[in-house]
């Protein structure tokens, strides 16, 4: 084994931990920091992937930006003590339900779709590479680009209007 | 009404767009503290300097002797009466045939105590004293660990004898005058 | 796996682990001196003399202060959470010691057909690499506010975070336009490009104005210390905290200085380009040549720390809407023009 495959293997069981120790956790702001290692361990596969922009804006922005917007409120909050509120039957049946659908439509998705042929290159490839990644999205989506940025923009402009409003 | 010319009204309108960056006091205000990093300190090394008390400072108390070493204080209760504070407790005694070269009179001190937690240093008991026998030196209270070191007794108050104990008899009467140098280095 | 390892380079590893342990060693040494720095001049500009009495000159006062603060009872509250009270400043240590690594300390040598590189971290996306582990040193206060129970500790500890939070978007715009001259994220490249082109100073004034404000907000230094604001907070977020947990949070602070005074001089300042003389006329031997540049970095890294102390001292502390009036309303606005009129002219410079 390289040790990029043990790299390999060492963070997916990382992040499959920490993804597990975040819906099982009792207190919610374990959960936000278990989230945060989650976020650490996809970095390290976008690092592995030669994908270092990806990898640093995903810290940058989730690990450091959403994650702390989540732990305010949490901790404002103060839900610690709080258990599952009322339990009733139908909302474990509807979850369940929902929750069964929703793998249906991933193992659909994925059962069909071509894996060998995508399998991602490792410690190689140039798109995650910011030179080459910023000419992809100029050129080839910038279409898709300007429009989630417009996305972002009414976004932004809804967050201020309901802020003045008081 | 304004009692000096010094007094600037407050200019309470609000901040122009570039007042509110506030560049231009942040500079100004660093210029300021720029020049006082070069300034002359006030600081005093204190134990290797100290500052002069002033002329008519007013210390801890000596119990004062004539020339030939004989107490002048004679138990009159004076001082203890002088006292604001009552910080002064004292004992009188009889002076016994044989005992002429330690007091001065047929009456003397037995026990003469002044609590300087209590003293208040206002000298009160120097301008009652009918005898010359206790005066405020140069001098002030060191710290102590209990409150009962604060307390001096006869012993600690006596100033030391000027034929016996000559140099720190003189060092005592020394420490009685006020300094005349701004700074004085040990 | 190992055999791979090794295999990679013995030396190289060496080489690194060598650097690591020097910079960590050089993180304390400067942060500790900068704690006696603060306090000589704080009391100069106050028309004192600040500490003088450990050895001469007061040089051993860091030591006595760090004697100290590891002989203090240590105390963890009952009610907090013990590994998140532990974890807190463990986390403000280790984020404050990271960021070091992908700064360019002085020129690379050679010697012996190798060359040594005085950077640990080599990397494409270095300046992105700091804001990154930067973003994440937040939870460094975060959680040890919470975790200590005490709501003073929590106030002081979201005002920190949302301060943080709020001050990397102008810190970042400010970033973006110097950027564009350099055209590089890697900061190796950014020394390179000013060791040519000039100090980006010149060209980004603004820029610079408002990165150093933004460097101020995110080391949490007056005037923008609102999170240890002890008239209001107590003592802020590491209110609970005592002993060496509290060293390590005021320690991992000045360790921030002492990082972001590098990022500051190694984006505006030229890194390791020693002023006024070309590197590449250098006929002497290359080792003192990096000793130099090396040299050169350490003196402008402790121009800005001074500037740190110096303005600590100066100015009195923002009332909190102040604070997020002068974030969002106008270092981001003045950003975004400041950005924009680098793009336009670069662009108008290309064509």
């Amino acid at each position: 084994m390289s040790i990029v495959q043990i790299l390999f293997w060492v963070l997916s069981a990382m992040a499959l931990f920490s993804a597990l120790m975040v819906i099982t956790s009792k207190n919610p702001v374990y959960s936000v920091l278990w989230l945060i290692i989650t976020f650490f361990a996809i970095s390290g596969h976008y690092i592995l992937l030669n994908a270092q922009f990806l990898a640093v804006v995903n810290i940058i922005v989730y690990a450091g930006a959403i994650m702390v917007l989540f732990l305010f409120v949490i901790m404002l909050m103060n839900a610690r003590q709080e258990g599952p509120t009322g339990s009733k039957r139908w909302i474990t049946l509807a979850g369940t339900v929902s929750g069964g659908i929703f793998l249906l439509v991933l193992v659909a998705a994925l059962k069909d779709s071509e894996l060998k042929a995508r399998t991602a290159m490792v410690m190689d490839g140039q798109i995650g590479l910011i030179k080459v990644l910023g000419n992809e999205l100029f050129t080839r989506y910038v279409v898709p680009f300007e429009i989630s940025s417009i996305l972002f923009l009414s976004a932004m402009v809804g967050a201020v209007v309901i802020g003045k409003k008081d | 009404m304004q009692l000096t010319q010094r007094a600037k009204p407050v200019d309470r309108q609000p901040m122009t767009w570039l007042e509110s960056i506030y560049l231009w006091n942040i500079l100004k205000g660093m210029g300021i503290t720029l020049r006082h990093l070069f300034m002359k300190k006030a600081t005093i090394q204190y134990p290797e300097q100290q500052r002069t008390f002033s002329k008519v400072f007013r210390g801890l108390h000596v119990l004062n002797r004539d020339q030939d070493g004989r107490e002048n204080c004679t138990a009159c209760g004076l001082c203890a009466v002088a006292c604001p504070a009552e910080a002064i407790t004292m004992e009188a005694a009889e002076r016994q045939p044989g005992e002429e070269h330690l007091y001065r009179e047929e009456k003397y001190a037995a026990k003469y105590e002044i609590n300087m937690l209590r003293c208040i240093f206002c000298g009160l008991c120097e301008e009652a004293c009918p005898k010359d026998a206790i005066y405020l030196s140069q001098t002030f209270a060191p710290a102590n660990y209990a409150r009962k070191g604060f307390i001096y007794a006869k012993d600690e108050l006596l100033i030391p004898h000027p034929v016996n104990e000559r140099d720190a008899y003189l060092q005592a009467l020394d420490d009685r005058k006020p300094q005349h140098s701004t700074l004085h280095t040990n | 796996m190992n055999m791979y390892v090794i295999a990679m380079d013995s030396w190289y590893i060496i080489e690194k682990l060598i650097l690591i342990g020097a910079l960590i060693g050089l993180s304390f040494f400067i942060a500790m001196y900068t704690t006696l720095a603060e306090r000589k001049i704080a009391g100069w500009m106050q028309d004192r003399m600040g500490p003088n009495r450990a050895g001469p000159f007061g040089i051993f006062q860091p030591l006595a202060d760090g004697g100290k603060l590891f002989f203090k009872e240590e105390i963890t509250p009952t009610s907090s959470n013990r590994f998140l009270f532990l974890l807190g400043p463990a986390l403000a240590m280790i984020v404050a010691l990271i960021t070091s690594t992908v700064i360019p300390w002085g020129a690379s040598f050679t010697l012996n057909n190798h060359t040594v590189a005085l950077q640990v971290a080599d990397v494409d996306m270095g300046i992105l690499i700091v804001f990154g582990i930067v973003s994440v040193g937040v939870y460094g206060i975060m959680i040890g506010g919470w975790a200590s129970n005490n709501k003073f500790s929590l106030i002081a500890a979201i005002r920190g975070a949302s301060q943080m939070v709020s001050y990397e978007l102008p810190m970042g715009l400010a970033l973006i336009a110097v950027l564009f001259m350099t055209g590089s994220l890697n900061m190796s490249a950014m020394v390179e490009h000013q060791m040519q082109n000039g100090w980006n100073v010149l060209y980004q004034p603004l820029g610079f104005l408002i990165f150093f404000v933004c460097a101020l907000a995110e080391c949490n230094r007056t005037p923008f210390d609102l999170p240890e604001a002890e008239n209001e907070l107590n003592f802020g977020y590491h209110q609970e905290y005592s002993s060496m947990k509290l060293g390590f949070y005021l320690f991992a602070e000045y360790i921030n200085m002492f990082v972001s005074s590098a990022v500051m001089a190694t984006l505006f300042f030229g890194g390791y380009d020693i002023p006024f003389f070309n590197e590449a006329t250098w006929d002497g031997s290359p080792v003192v040549l990096s000793l130099l540049t090396f040299a050169a970095m350490m003196a402008k890294v402790s121009f800005f720390l001074f500037v740190f102390i110096w303005i600590r001292w100066t100015i009195p502390r923002f009332r909190y809407d102040q604070l997020m009036n002068l974030g969002w309303k106008k270092l981001i606005p003045l950003a975004l023009i400041n950005m924009l009129i680098s793009a336009a002219v670069m662009l108008f410079l290309n064509k």
